[in-house]
């Protein structure tokens, strides 16, 4: 056996077929991993989307879109019929006949706001009524640093410290009264798209799933050798051996070991399913793609994260085209096609999608085509769900701090909406304070 | 086996110091070591094993190495300060941007050299004779926790890891009159913006509550004139200063004990309460021993009886650690069937320990710091002033395919995805791995069963039956030679293994 070249010239080598998934190897009900029981108590449940956790419909999905770097948000929801607008915005504004002007739901009637010429298909998002734009969000004494600004927003902390505000909601589903001493985290943690998982989702009991690419999450060392897949999955897999005390940390690691090979096929398998719909090419669909395959898999995850990073424009920003200009169409259309195929699965209904830059940028523009960091910027809300429109005013263009826009709305305000709206869940607990909700989801 | 743990400070009878013990010692107050570090230990038996962990006084070349910018994040020279005040007052918004964008380089810079930091001690953890000293410098970071993200300064981070290391085995109390003037602590717990008048509380608090006392041992009216003998305690640049124009030296009533105290003074009180001593040796018994409630009532008996005389020992000791982790390492309770191999691995202990007890190539620290991040243990960012959790809050499904395929890196240089697959694959042998068995008695190395009960002795220590024969079964296949490829695949199996997570 040679590990080291390529695997692929196995044939010399007496290879057992692995049949049949880890769950054939399982026999005592010790070795059934937590998730497979509870769906197994799950179908004595009365109602369907009937939950664990009384009053929470089990089916609400939250996808986080994170655009890094800091979006300016003056040039991406555009208060383009303010004079001062044109004034600070000599170079890289946007003309009133380039923006995509948005009319007012319902009424039809002209708005003064414009979405960024490259974002036809959010345009045409919030004509169906599926985005809501909350304007000028942001934080008291704002930080403009993308490290600290950042860690802000994901630990809804305006010092920057402690878990992160969905690991915080995780923990309060899984680990509250009654439950979590085991170790085990009873709801399935949530997945992001990524190299690293980010602060937002790690909870003091429940950490995300965080993959590149579901092919890591795997055992990579299969790809060594094939002979060496029997034995890891018999080595792995076999859950709780017998004789071992169901307390001690050996047993824990074998029924996570178990977890680990039953989410490992379920997520691959999900995501490797052709999708109902054509997705634009581009990194952020690309990780659209994957959780559409999640979520229509039927994966019991509420929350998927995703990231598209770039936005930090201190040069050659551009207006209607230019770097800037790029990354918005890449997102306003990878979004379209995730609701495209939502809808086709019927899922769309059920999917939530909340979209935020660490700040936006300062209002005046620099001299290198760019802007530099600043302050607030809006937040998007997609879905069939929201509460269409625009919520809240545009920030002053002339009443600003130290050349930054004074934020109106503050970013806790929206998660409290979100969570306490969408996850039914306490916000004032998860977020350690009272923060009156923004109107997230529609009145029903 | 007797039914209870051995209460007391007991020493481990002499002639029980084997193998199996030895290399308990070897990853309990280190990373691990190779069978023929672990073969040493027993020939020197349990005493000198130790004594040898607890020597500082063995030469390590890296001692003197500092290399690393102190001026990256230094403050604004007056001049620079000038400057800027002008440029605000005339609303000169292009010097401003300036100043800004210089601000933003050199963050750019410390970012970069706190990862250069980062890389310079997992090499220490790696290479250090003392591998104790590294060990407890891990402890130390993780009990007075501080984080680079607040602090945004990589030198004072440095700083701080030297002062964990200075004291890794020394006096706990000398630790903690130096941590209440790192700057690191003071700034990521806000003391250099206390002054008299308006203390901030944040310092004293976790003083008491984290570092010392422990939640119950204390009182808020404790809090908030420990936070007014704090006043002052704050730093310029790379240096403590105390500032008696910020101090309260106003009359104070701190545990008890009245005067007018200042920063010294405070932590002299804590330092009296035997409440202090108990709950160090608390944190001592959970990272060398094993996990036990917080609340004393929670604990097995025997522990609770355990951990009292640890921090009476303590106490005895005026808080000199050596004597206490000699006795600690020495015990029988130590050694106890129970205790062995029932600790969750750290990521560090993991990576550390995969490169000093199989001696697979170090490979890429960039890699094995990521690696770290992702299973929870990013060096310098603990997640919070509470330091890492540690034991099951180590392992989901994610961390424990991250923990397998960072050992497939290892063994086989197989770079995760994503990274530059470009790179010499430099080939792991582990020929010196089986070189004891092979010397203890020749040919034993080539019996697919002798090796394979060493590997497996060595890697997880008992091993279950079952886990052998599927291991056999795959030597078999490949014609029942175990030759250095076939064991860098045995090793591969048993690294994936749950049990291989435990040490």
């Amino acid at each position: 056996m040679n590990l080291h070249d390529n695997p692929g010239e196995a044939g010399a080598f007496t290879r057992r077929e692995f049949l049949g998934s880890s769950l054939t190897l399982a026999s005592a009900a010790l070795s059934v991993p937590a998730f497979i029981q509870r769906s197994a108590l799950g179908l004595t449940q009365p109602e369907p989307g009937a939950s664990a956790i009384p009053g929470v419909p089990q089916d609400h999905v939250l996808v986080v879109v994170q655009l890094s770097g800091g979006n300016d948000g003056l040039n991406t929801v555009v208060p383009f019929r303010d004079d001062n607008y044109r004034r600070v915005r000599p170079g890289i504004g946007l003309r009133a006949d380039e923006v995509l002007p948005l009319e007012k739901l319902g009424s039809g009637r002209p708005t003064n706001l414009g979405l960024h010429p490259r974002m036809e298909a959010l345009k045409d998002l919030y004509e169906r009524g599926m985005l809501n734009i909350v304007q000028g969000v942001g934080y008291p004494n704002p930080n403009r640093s993308h490290f600290k600004s950042m860690d802000i927003w994901h630990t809804a902390d305006t010092s920057a410290t402690g878990d992160g505000w969905l690991g915080r909601y995780f923990d309060a589903e899984c680990c509250g009264e009654g439950k979590g001493e085991s170790g085990t985290p009873e709801t399935q943690p949530g997945i992001a798209i990524g190299r690293t998982a980010p602060l937002a989702m790690q909870g003091e009991k429940v950490k995300p799933i965080a993959f590149e690419t579901p092919d890591l999450f795997r055992w990579t060392g299969e790809d060594v050798h094939p002979s060496l897949v029997e034995p890891y999955h018999e080595l792995t897999s076999a859950g709780v051996r017998a004789g071992t005390d169901p307390d001690s940390n050996a047993s824990f690691l074998m029924r996570t070991a178990l977890d680990a090979q039953v989410s490992s096929d379920l997520i691959r398998r999900a995501v490797s399913a052709q999708p109902l719909v054509d997705y634009p090419r581009s990194a952020l669909a690309q990780q659209l793609t994957m959780v559409a395959g999640m979520i229509r898999a039927g994966l019991d995850t509420r929350v998927y994260y995703v990231t598209l990073g770039g936005f930090d424009t201190h040069a050659q920003q551009g207006g209607a085209n230019g770097r800037q200009g790029q990354l918005l169409g890449q997102f306003a259309e990878a979004m379209r096609a995730f609701y495209d195929d939502l809808a086709q699965q019927g899922n769309a209904g059920r999917v939530l999608t909340m979209c935020f830059s660490e700040f936006g940028r300062r209002v005046g523009q620099n001299a290198s085509g760019g802007t530099d960091h600043g302050t607030a910027a809006p937040m998007l809300l997609l879905g069939p769900m929201v509460e269409a429109g625009v919520t809240g005013d545009h920030p002053s263009l002339t009443d600003l701090d130290q050349g930054d826009l004074k934020f109106r709305i503050d970013f806790r305000a929206v998660y409290a909406g979100i969570l306490e709206q969408w996850l039914c869940a306490d916000a004032e607990t998860i977020l350690g304070g009272r923060f009156r909700p923004t109107r997230v989801v529609k009145r029903s | 086996m007797p039914d209870r743990l051995e209460p007391t400070l007991k020493p481990i009878k002499q002639g029980r110091f084997g193998y199996v013990q030895a290399r308990h010692l070897l990853w309990r107050a280190g990373f691990g070591g190779t069978p023929t570090q672990v073969q040493t230990l027993v020939d020197w038996g349990a005493e000198k094993s130790v004594d040898h962990l607890l020597d500082d006084q063995i030469p390590f070349r890296a001692d003197s190495a500092d290399s690393f910018d102190a001026e990256i994040m230094r403050p604004p020279t007056d001049d620079e300060r000038l400057q800027y005040r002008a440029a605000l007052e005339r609303r000169d918004e292009n010097t401003l941007a300036r100043f800004r964008a210089e601000r933003q380089r050199r963050q750019v810079r410390d970012r970069a050299q706190m990862r250069e930091v980062q890389s310079w001690w997992l090499t220490r953890m790696i290479e250090s004779p003392k591998p104790l000293e590294e060990k407890m410098t891990l402890f130390w970071h993780g009990h007075f926790a501080t984080g680079y993200r607040t602090i945004e300064d990589s030198y004072h981070m440095y700083m701080q890891n030297r002062l964990f290391r200075r004291y890794a085995l020394g006096n706990f109390g000398d630790l903690v009159f130096r941590i209440i003037r790192d700057p690191a602590m003071l700034a990521y717990l806000d003391n250099n913006d206390s002054r008299k008048g308006k203390p901030n509380e944040n310092l004293a608090r976790e003083l008491m509550e984290l570092f010392t006392l422990g939640v119950g041992n204390y009182s808020e009216h404790d809090i908030k004139e420990g936070a007014r003998a704090l006043t002052g305690y704050t730093f310029e640049h790379n240096r403590f200063v105390f500032r008696a124009d910020d101090h309260d030296g106003g009359a104070k009533t701190i545990l008890g004990r009245s005067g007018e105290f200042d920063g010294d003074g405070f932590v002299t009180a804590i330092l009296g309460q035997r409440a202090c001593s108990r709950f160090i040796a608390w944190k001592l018994y959970r990272f060398f021993v094993g996990r036990t409630p917080y609340e004393e009532s929670d604990r097995d008996p025997s522990v609770r009886r355990f951990v009292r005389e640890l921090g009476d020992e303590l106490l005895g000791a005026r808080y000199e650690l050596r004597p206490v982790l000699r006795r600690l390492l020495l015990s029988e309770h130590f050694y106890d069937s129970r205790v062995m191999g029932e600790l969750i691995k750290s990521p560090g202990e993991l990576v550390v320990g995969a490169v000093r007890s199989l001696h697979t190539p170090v490979r890429d620290l960039s890699i094995l710091l990521d690696a770290m991040d992702l299973m929870g243990q990013n060096l310098f960012q603990p997640p919070s002033v509470k330091g890492w959790d540690g034991g099951r809050s180590w392992i989901n499904t994610s961390t424990l395919y991250v923990r397998q395929n960072i050992m497939s890196f290892l063994l086989t240089g197989k770079k995760p995805h994503g990274y530059d697959a470009m790179a010499e694959v430099e080939r792991y042998d582990p020929s010196d791995l089986l070189r004891p068995l092979a010397s203890a008695e020749p040919g034993a190395e080539r019996d697919p069963r002798r090796a394979v009960d060493y590997l497996l002795r060595h890697t997880i220590g008992d091993a279950p039956d079952d886990a052998r024969a599927t291991l056999l079964a795959f030597v078999d296949e490949h014609g029942g030679v175990p030759t250095p490829e076939i064991i860098t695949g045995v090793l591969l199996l048993i690294s994936a293994m749950p049990e291989y997570q435990l040490c």
